[in-house]
């Protein structure tokens, strides 16, 4: 993996972004943003922005996490305003869905001021109140994180998929077998993938990819061989390949052990946030960072306690991104 | 054939331990030196991935029978969450508490054994498992969580075995 200097990213960025808006501009589906990446500049491009004062007293500040919101997108983009670069994830009349992940309670789960923050940016992108559902797994998840359930059609929606409803037909690929989420199949034209930065105690991490098991109605049933090839066959299945157009990994707390649940002693502060296009990269990248704390801290690397996140390499040979970090383009920010 | 039926069922019933619904291992502010309580939630073994997903596999295959988790708040100051994990047996309960690496932890005064990490507290007592996890990194996390887990285990202590 690399570290590419500004110059770089301003032209990898340029020529990207360029060619995004040519072939949108020809009418075809920019879910297929991630692979053109790979097939036009050859790498993924990952951000990872960090803002060492993120917290104060404690707390997020709200000002500065949509400073870093800003500054990561841009640099992601390589644009100098951040309504440039939301304009190149949703177009306005498009409905947005924004999958959190909030199963681990207020601890480690999505900060709803990260999520406040991408509404706030989503409207000014053009997109409407109305047409953005924040949604996860359950509507008590949702509220053990901070968010207060709103079903009300005239604006910004809060719902969990006990609200919404799975399909009645299954989806299936390879392994997977599953009811998709209403709010992935039926709502959303365009989704947002807000997964976090933590350890999973059984498929060794959980960020972008697995984030998608939210969007099922049995992810209870894909945790055998430490996730593997679960965690890649769902997300394989078409509505989610087809709609997520972007991962902005919560960072801003970070848990290298003990996960899914919150274990503030497992817990450290990476107050970042990470984004990326292809989240086979970006899982890639989340897992080297956790690995590298978890040696800070003296523990056993995930391969060594039988957790070793083997579905990131299954995901790659799916095709759905590029776990070669020489084809990971990382720009610290 | 009918009267053994009813002496049976009887039995059944008179079990002490978490297979008795009304098993309430919460304290009130009284008990846990001002922790009030909110919201309280009751999960089964077979439910319990709606609650903690993945990390309910090492629960299950522990030996467990049920979950009680409730949310607390000190002054204004602090909030927190207390699972009570009701296992099988208590060798279960000793095995999940023994599963979780010590480190950055010192013991704590509560149950049979316990180990405090600052902003968290776990603890066993027979076949009880108890996780406190306060969510604000301050000073008075571990002080103002041993107050709540010494009411928890008051009420565990009674409920016993």
């Amino acid at each position: 993996m690399h570290k590419a200097t500004l110059t770089r990213r301003h032209w990898a960025g340029s020529c990207l972004a360029a060619l995004a808006d040519a072939a949108c501009s020809q009418g075809r589906d920019r879910s297929a943003g991630a692979s053109q990446e790979l097939t036009l500049t050859g790498t993924a491009r990952v951000v990872i922005a960090r803002d060492p004062g993120l917290r104060a007293g404690g707390s997020v500040d709200g000002t500065r996490l949509v400073n870093l919101l800003d500054r990561a997108l841009q640099a992601f983009f390589a644009v100098d305003k951040p309504s440039e670069a939301w304009r190149r994830i949703v177009r306005p009349g498009e409905v947005v869905g924004l999958k959190v992940n909030c199963l681990a309670g207020k601890g480690a789960s999505t900060h709803p001021a990260l999520v406040e923050a991408v509404c706030e940016r989503l409207q000014q992108a053009g997109i409407r109140a109305r047409d953005i559902l924040i949604w996860d797994r359950l509507s008590e998840d949702l509220e053990s994180a901070g968010f207060r359930i709103a079903t009300g059609r005239d604006r910004i929606r809060v719902m969990g998929n006990e609200l919404i409803g799975y399909e009645d037909e299954l989806s299936s690929w390879g392994s997977a077998g599953s009811l998709l989420a209403k709010a992935l199949t039926r709502i959303s034209d365009a989704v947002i993938n807000l997964p976090v930065l933590k350890d999973h105690g059984i498929v060794g991490i959980t960020l972008a990819l697995k984030n998608l098991f939210g969007a099922v109605h049995n992810p209870n049933k894909y945790h055998p061989n430490a996730g593997d090839p679960y965690v890649a066959d769902v997300y394989m299945l078409p509505p989610i390949r087809q709609k997520v157009r972007l991962a902005i990994c919560d960072a801003i707390t970070a848990q290298y052990e003990g996960g899914p649940s919150y274990m503030p002693q497992w817990s450290w502060p990476f107050n970042g946030l990470l984004v990326a296009r292809d989240p086979v990269a970006l899982d890639y990248t989340g897992w080297q960072i956790i690995e590298q704390e978890r040696a800070r801290r003296g523990l056993k690397p995930l391969k060594d306690v039988g957790r070793e996140p083997k579905w990131i390499a299954t995901a790659a040979r799916h095709g759905i991104g590029t776990n070669d970090p020489r084809r990971i383009e990382r720009l610290e920010v | 054939m009918r009267l053994r039926l009813r002496l049976a069922w009887l039995l059944v019933a008179l079990l002490p331990g978490c297979s008795r619904p009304r098993l309430d291992p919460f304290p009130s502010a009284q008990e846990s030196g001002g922790w009030i309580k909110g919201r309280v939630r009751t999960f089964e073994a077979a439910e319990l991935w709606r609650y903690i997903d993945g990390d309910a596999e090492r629960y299950l295959q522990a030996g467990i029978e049920r979950t009680f988790s409730a949310e607390y708040r000190y002054q204004e100051r602090l909030e927190a969450v207390a699972d009570v994990h009701c296992m099988r047996t208590a060798a279960a309960a000793r095995r999940i508490f023994e599963w979780e690496p010590s480190t950055g932890s010192r013991p704590a005064p509560v149950g049979e054994a316990a180990r405090s990490y600052g902003t968290s507290l776990t603890f066993r007592r027979g076949r009880y498992f108890v996780r406190l996890v306060a969510y604000a990194d301050s000073p008075e996390a571990g002080p103002a969580l041993l107050e709540l887990a010494k009411g928890i285990d008051a009420r565990l202590a009674r409920a016993r075995p």
